[in-house]
C-alpha cells in the first residue's frame, strides 16, 4: 500500500465510531500493535523533545527504506506514534519526506490536541522526516 | 454571604460547555476565572477613561491616574502595609520576584553569601535567585521537605546562619497544595535579621493575608490568580529595603531628573515603575479585590477547606490513586495519579468528560524529583466549584481506571 493507501485506511477505521471515546479506545488498541522499540535504544539520543510525555523513537535505514520502532510511557501518545509509524515505516527517504499526513486531521485528532500536546505530535512528525532527510543525504554523498 | 448559584452565575465563563459537556474547571491554580465586575472595569477603562497615567494634564489622564492609584491603595489594604507606596506594580509574581532577585542582589549580596530557599519553590522563586547566585558569587541553599512534602524546619535552623542574606520562600507550594509554617519562618530569620520574602502566588487567594502581621520583608503575588486579569501583579517591600535598593529598569516615571551625566531617580512606588504601567489591569486588580473582600475571605477560606475535604475523602476512596502532598494545611488544591496510568492519559479524558485539570511538573520540576515522578495530575479547586463538580471528576477518574485496565 502507498502511504495514502494507508491513510485513506485508518481513515476509514476511525469513521466507524462517532463518539470520542470508541476513538479513544481505538488508539489504545492501536497503541499495542506498536513495533515497540529495542530497551538499548530508549535512552536520551532517541527521547523526542516538546512531548508532555516521554516519546522514543528508533530509525533503521537498509540502504532503500526506513524502518521505525518506538514506544511511549503513555498510553494515547503510544496509540499516536502507533499510527505515524503505520504509515511511514518501511519507506524510502524520498517517500517519507514528499508525504502529505492529511490523515491526523480527519480522524479528529487534531483538534482533541492543545496546542502542547499538538506539539508533541508535531515534534514526532518533524523528527521523523528530520532522519528521512538524514539518510537522503547519506545516500547520495 | 451569596448562594454557590448566585457565586457562580456572576462568572460568564462557568456557563460554558466543552465538547457539549458542561465545564469543570479545576486549574485555578494555573489561573482563576473573571467575575462579571472585573471584565467591565476593563472595559470601562478602555471606553470611559483610558489615557496614559501621570503625563498629561488633561482631564483623562487625570481619572485614570487617580483610579491607578486608587488600584494601588486597595492593594495596600487587602495585604495591609503600612503604607501605600510599599506597594509597586508588575507584570505578577515571575515579575516582582525576577525585580527582587536582582535589586535586592545588586545592593546587598556579595561572595560567599547565601539565599535560602525551600524544595517547593516553584521555578520562578528558584531561576532568579540562581542568576543571582551566578552573578554575585554566593551559594543558594535549599531547606528539604519530608514524604508527606513538608518542609523539615530543623533542616532550615541548621542552614540558616550569618551568611544568610534572605529567606525567599513560598506561602503555599503550587504543586502539592501544602500551606508553609512561614510566621515560624520568619520569626527564625528575624531572630539573626534576615529579611523574608513570602510568595504568595499560591496563598493571597486562599484566606487572609497580612504582611503587617506576618512581618514579612517582600510579599509578592499575581493579579490572575485572584480573580484579577493577566499581567499585573504586585511586589510589596518594606520601605526601609525599597529606598535602599537602586531599581531594575529604567525609563519614564521612575526618573526625577534626567541629564546626560546624571540621572535621580523618583520617590516610591515610582522609582521601581519604569515607563509605562499596564494601568487598566491595575484598575482591574482593584475591582477583583473589591470583589473578594465582598465576598469575604473567611468565607472563601472555610468553603474551600469543606471542597477539599470532600474531595480528599471521595479521591482517596479511589483505588490506586495516590495523592501527592499529605499534610493538614493545605489549601483546596490535589495532587495525583493513578497507579500505572500516565497522567497525560488521565488528563487527556478528564479533558474529553470537560473536566480542566493540570498535568506535568507543574513548573516545580524539583518537587517532582523529590518523589521520584515525571509530574502528577492536579486538581486545584476555589471557591466556585462545587461538590457535584468533585463527584463528576471522581465518576471521571474511575472512567480512566475502567478504560485503561484493560
Amino acid at each position: 500500500m502507498t502511504i495514502n493507501q494507508v491513510q485513506d485506511s485508518i481513515i476509514d477505521e476511525f469513521s466507524i465510531f462517532e463518539d470520542w471515546i470508541d476513538k479513544y479506545n481505538l488508539l489504545i488498541d492501536l497503541g499495542r500493535e506498536l513495533p515497540v522499540i529495542d530497551p538499548k535504544f530508549k535512552t536520551k539520543d532517541y527521547l523526542i523533545e516538546g512531548c508532555q510525555s516521554k516519546v522514543w523513537l528508533h530509525p533503521e535505514f537498509n540502504g532503500n527504506k526506513i524502518t521505525f520502532t518506538a514506544d511511549s510511557d503513555a498510553i494515547i501518545t503510544r496509540g499516536i506514534v502507533a499510527l505515524l509509524i503505520k504509515v511511514l515505516t518501511d519507506r524510502t527517504p524520498d517517500e517519507i519526506i514528499s508525504a502529505d499526513l492529511y490523515f491526523i486531521d480527519k480522524i479528529g485528532l487534531r483538534q482533541n490536541l492543545s496546542p502542547t500536546r499538538s506539539n508533541g505530535l508535531l515534534s514526532m512528525v518533524r523528527q521523523i522526516k528530520l532522519y528521512a532527510i538524514a539518510y537522503k543525504a547519506k545516500t547520495s554523498k | 454571604m451569596k448562594t454557590i448559584s448566585e457565586i457562580r452565575s456572576d462568572f460568564p465563563i462557568l456557563e460554558k460547555k466543552i465538547y457539549g459537556k458542561p465545564l469543570v474547571y479545576f486549574d485555578n491554580g494555573a489561573t482563576t476565572q473573571k467575575p462579571e465586575c472585573v471584565i467591565n472595569t476593563i472595559n470601562e477603562v478602555y471606553r470611559s477613561y483610558n489615557s496614559n497615567i501621570h503625563r498629561g494634564v488633561h482631564a483623562l489622564s487625570d481619572i485614570a491616574s487617580q483610579e491607578y492609584e486608587n488600584a494601588r491603595e486597595k492593594v495596600r489594604s487587602f495585604i495591609n502595609a503600612e503604607k501605600k507606596e510599599e506597594v509597586i506594580f508588575t507584570s505578577g509574581s515571575t515579575g516582582s520576584l525576577n525585580a527582587i532577585a536582582f535589586s535586592f542582589g545588586e545592593r546587598y549580596i556579595t561572595k560567599g553569601d547565601e539565599i535560602i530557599i525551600s524544595h517547593l519553590e516553584h521555578h520562578a522563586n528558584i531561576v532568579p535567585w540562581q542568576m543571582t547566585c551566578e552573578r554575585k558569587g554566593a551559594k543558594l541553599r535549599v531547606i528539604p521537605i519530608n514524604e508527606n512534602g513538608e518542609i523539615i524546619f530543623d533542616e532550615y535552623l541548621k542552614i540558616l546562619s550569618a551568611k544568610t542574606k534572605i529567606v525567599a520562600i513560598t506561602q503555599v507550594s503550587n504543586a502539592l497544595g501544602i500551606i508553609l509554617p512561614v510566621d515560624k519562618i520568619i520569626r527564625a530569620a528575624h531572630s539573626l535579621n534576615i529579611p523574608v520574602l513570602i510568595d504568595g502566588a499560591q496563598g493571597i487567594q486562599h484566606g487572609i493575608t497580612d504582611v503587617k502581621a506576618l512581618d514579612c520583608d517582600f510579599y509578592v503575588f499575581s493579579g490572575h490568580k485572584i480573580y484579577g486579569p493577566a499581567g499585573i501583579g504586585v511586589m510589596y517591600g518594606k520601605e526601609k529595603w525599597l529606598n535602599e535598593m537602586p531599581p531594575y529598569q529604567g525609563g519614564g516615571d521612575m526618573v526625577k531628573n534626567v541629564t546626560f551625566e546624571r540621572t535621580t531617580y523618583n520617590d516610591l512606588p515610582f522609582k521601581f515603575e519604569a515607563g509605562t504601567m499596564n494601568f487598566p489591569d491595575a484598575i482591574g486588580l482593584g475591582t477583583a479585590l473589591d470583589y473578594v473582600l465582598s465576598i469575604g475571605r473567611e468565607n472563601i477560606e472555610n468553603r474551600e477547606q469543606e471542597l477539599l475535604a470532600y474531595a480528599t475523602n471521595r479521591l482517596s476512596g479511589i483505588k490506586g490513586l495516590r495523592i501527592y502532598g499529605n499534610s493538614d494545611k493545605k489549601i483546596s488544591t490535589i495532587s495525583f495519579l493513578l497507579k500505572d496510568i500516565h497522567m497525560y492519559d488521565t488528563g487527556m479524558i478528564l479533558d474529553k468528560l470537560g473536566i480542566a485539570v493540570r498535568t506535568g511538573t507543574h513548573c516545580a520540576q524539583p518537587v517532582m524529583d523529590r518523589f521520584g515522578i515525571d509530574g502528577t495530575v492536579r486538581a486545584s479547586m476555589c471557591f466556585y466549584n462545587t461538590k457535584e463538580e468533585i463527584d463528576f471528576l471522581g465518576t471521571g477518574i474511575e472512567k480512566v481506571i475502567d478504560m485503561f485496565s484493560k
